[in-house]
């Protein structure tokens, strides 16, 4: 195996907690500037793309194509802010950026986009799509003699796409060990409750009878974030981490409230959401 | 000379290309149909089984493809279409350059009736931005071809065909063909025939007809469809001044569609296109099919007459 990786961060889980809620504000600022995005989704996942690119990715701002890096897959691509706002903390993007999100020409697209923003490896914004994507990097790592890592990111709704079912079948049959899913179970899909629209029943046993080493966690916890991808990385994969969070985390009138999952905040809430997530 | 499928080519292809540890094949359980076999074969440890599951393969070439390694996915052509908005968002839309072939394309394909045979996966592939399109005539050019997209630097759609077809070409003509570019099989002033695929034989037939009645056919091979070769098809229908494409395809948005787009912006002429008159096929043996859906070198011959008369009307 090739051992020219970039290096990794090692963030305390007090410094996680501390980015994970500037990044939130940002998150909210984006939506707001552009009036339209994804703030519940984005709210959900930011502690576990936080906890990523703290605790394990080995990715370079100074070098983001390189060959040996980690990739962090957003299949769930309407989270974008969440990934704009962490690589905005972890050096790739600069705050200005942040403001073309959704903008005529703006780096920052409505959806992650590989050919505009440095720091994102997969362009997303159709569901299904970022397993596959990710098994694909994983053969090529086999093929090369790179040990990179793949760590993608799905929603609880997503796993309703046949083609994740497709890509978790391969994955066992072809032995990817170097694969992680982590799944935002928050329970909100576009029009309603996950349940109301698509009952996934139990999506542990759903992945453990794929073939698949399966853990659970409360997905705003840093200290079990940081624990389960340590899980990841010393587990002989392909690994599933169900995720258990709230849809609009941080926000109080956005919890779990599936008005959120594709709406902007008015003034008036903005104002609000600001001041809930002041430090 | 009926000696091989197109496929076949691609098969000796990818043969050719095992050297190449950049190339990975990646099958949906037709890897026999589509001679990516013979690949497997040779490089066990590069040739990915992904299963009955299209849309799955299309994103593994596409992740293949994102760290520099050259994936090639086969299935059947109506196949592909089961992962289209794949290869639309997945591939084509972040220009990962992924190769894409369908086999057994076309109402050519004979028994297996109308679900096996796909009359449009030109005109949607032809659609997409960064795309190349293929549809080369027979295992020679396939090959050739195939062989030149190790080195291409877009995305790429290509149809074979199941069954034999004449040769058309032999080794050294095939390997001077360029993709992207026009391939000139004989030079009249009549009237222009283009073709693709398996009509390319019936193409040459139907020009060896109208010579005996002293009208004298251009027939070009129009192996690519995307991109398009819009100067040599300019010049071509200035000098003929009538044009007919044939193929086994739908006449909605295949070569008759590119060949239209082309002349409306560039030179107009009367055009007749020849293929799938929208509508699906059935069984029946490839000869019978052609037949019935007026794909046969005669029916090139009358469509070539009334380009001709329009012309001069």
């Amino acid at each position: 195996m090739s051992d020219d990786s970039p290096e990794f961060n090692q963030k305390s889980v007090d410094e996680l907690i501390d980015i994970a809620r500037g990044c939130r504000r940002e998150i909210v600022k984006m939506v707001k500037r552009a009036n339209a995005g994804h703030p519940g989704g984005s709210l959900s996942v930011i502690d576990l793309i936080v906890g990523l690119y703290g605790r394990t990715m080995r990715a370079s701002p100074s070098e983001p194509k390189h060959p040996g890096r980690d990739r962090l897959i957003l299949s769930k691509g309407h989270a974008s802010p969440a990934m704009y706002a962490a690589l905005h903390a972890f050096g790739f993007l600069e705050e200005s950026d942040l403001h073309s999100y959704r903008m005529y020409n703006g780096i920052c697209q409505g959806h992650v986009d590989s050919k505009w923003t440095p720091g994102v490896d997969f362009s997303g914004g159709s569901l299904g799509m970022g397993l596959s994507f990710g098994l694909g990097i994983a053969i090529s790592g086999r093929l090369s003699g790179r040990d990179h890592h793949s760590w993608v990111i799905l929603g609880d709704g997503e796993c309703q796409e046949g083609e994740i079912w497709e890509a978790a079948m391969a994955a066992v049959h072809h032995r990817l060990e170097n694969v992680t899913v982590i799944i935002d179970v928050n329970g909100i899909q576009n029009d309603d409750f996950v349940d109301q629209q698509m009952e996934m029943g139990d999506l542990s046993s759903k992945w453990a009878a794929f073939g698949w080493k399966v853990r659970d966690m409360n997905g705003h916890d840093m200290t079990e974030i940081s624990e389960a991808i340590d899980w990841a990385k010393a587990t002989v994969g392909p690994c599933a981490i169900l995720a258990r969070t709230t849809k609009g985390k941080g926000v109080s009138f956005m919890e779990n409230n599936p008005s959120f999952h594709g709406k902007a905040p008015n003034d008036e809430e903005f104002e609000l959401a600001m001041q809930e997530l002041a430090s | 000379m009926m000696n091989a499928a197109s496929r076949d080519g691609y098969g000796a292809a990818l043969l050719d290309l095992s050297g190449n540890d950049k190339i990975v094949v990646l099958e949906a359980d037709l890897g026999k149909s589509t001679k990516s076999c013979l690949f497997r074969a040779e490089q066990p440890q590069r040739a990915f089984s992904m299963g009955i599951a299209e849309q799955n393969m299309m994103l593994v070439a596409a992740g293949l493809a994102s760290t520099g390694m050259i994936p090639f996915a086969s299935t059947f052509a109506i196949f592909t279409e089961r992962g289209f908005e794949q290869v639309r968002n997945g591939i084509a839309r972040p220009g990962l350059v992924a190769h894409i072939c369908g086999s057994h394309g076309g109402i050519h394909t004979g028994t297996d009736g109308s679900s096996a045979q796909s009359i449009e996966d030109l005109a949607i592939y032809r659609t997409l931005p960064n795309m190349t399109v293929m549809h080369p005539c027979d295992a020679v050019s396939t090959r050739a071809l195939t062989k030149a997209l190790a080195s291409h630097n877009s995305p790429s759609y290509t149809r074979t065909v199941r069954n034999k077809t004449r040769q058309i070409y032999t080794d050294d003509e095939a390997s001077t063909l360029e993709i992207g570019k026009f391939s000139v099989l004989t030079e009249g002033t009549d009237v222009a025939i283009l073709a693709c695929g398996v009509m390319v034989q019936e193409a040459l037939d139907a020009a060896d007809t109208l010579a005996g009645e002293g009208i004298r056919a251009t027939v070009v091979d129009v192996h690519t469809l995307k991109p398009f070769d819009h100067d040599e098809m300019k010049r071509i229908s200035e000098e003929c001044g009538a044009v007919v494409t044939a193929e086994d395809h739908s006449i909605i948005g295949g070569l008759g569609g590119a060949v239209a787009e082309s002349l409306t912006s560039h030179h107009p002429v009367p055009l007749e296109r020849v293929g799938v008159e929208d509508t699906y096929g059935m069984s029946g043996q490839p000869t019978e099919l052609m037949k019935h859906y007026g794909l046969t070198a005669s029916h090139i011959v009358d469509a070539a007459k009334i380009a001709i008369k329009r012309r001069n009307d």
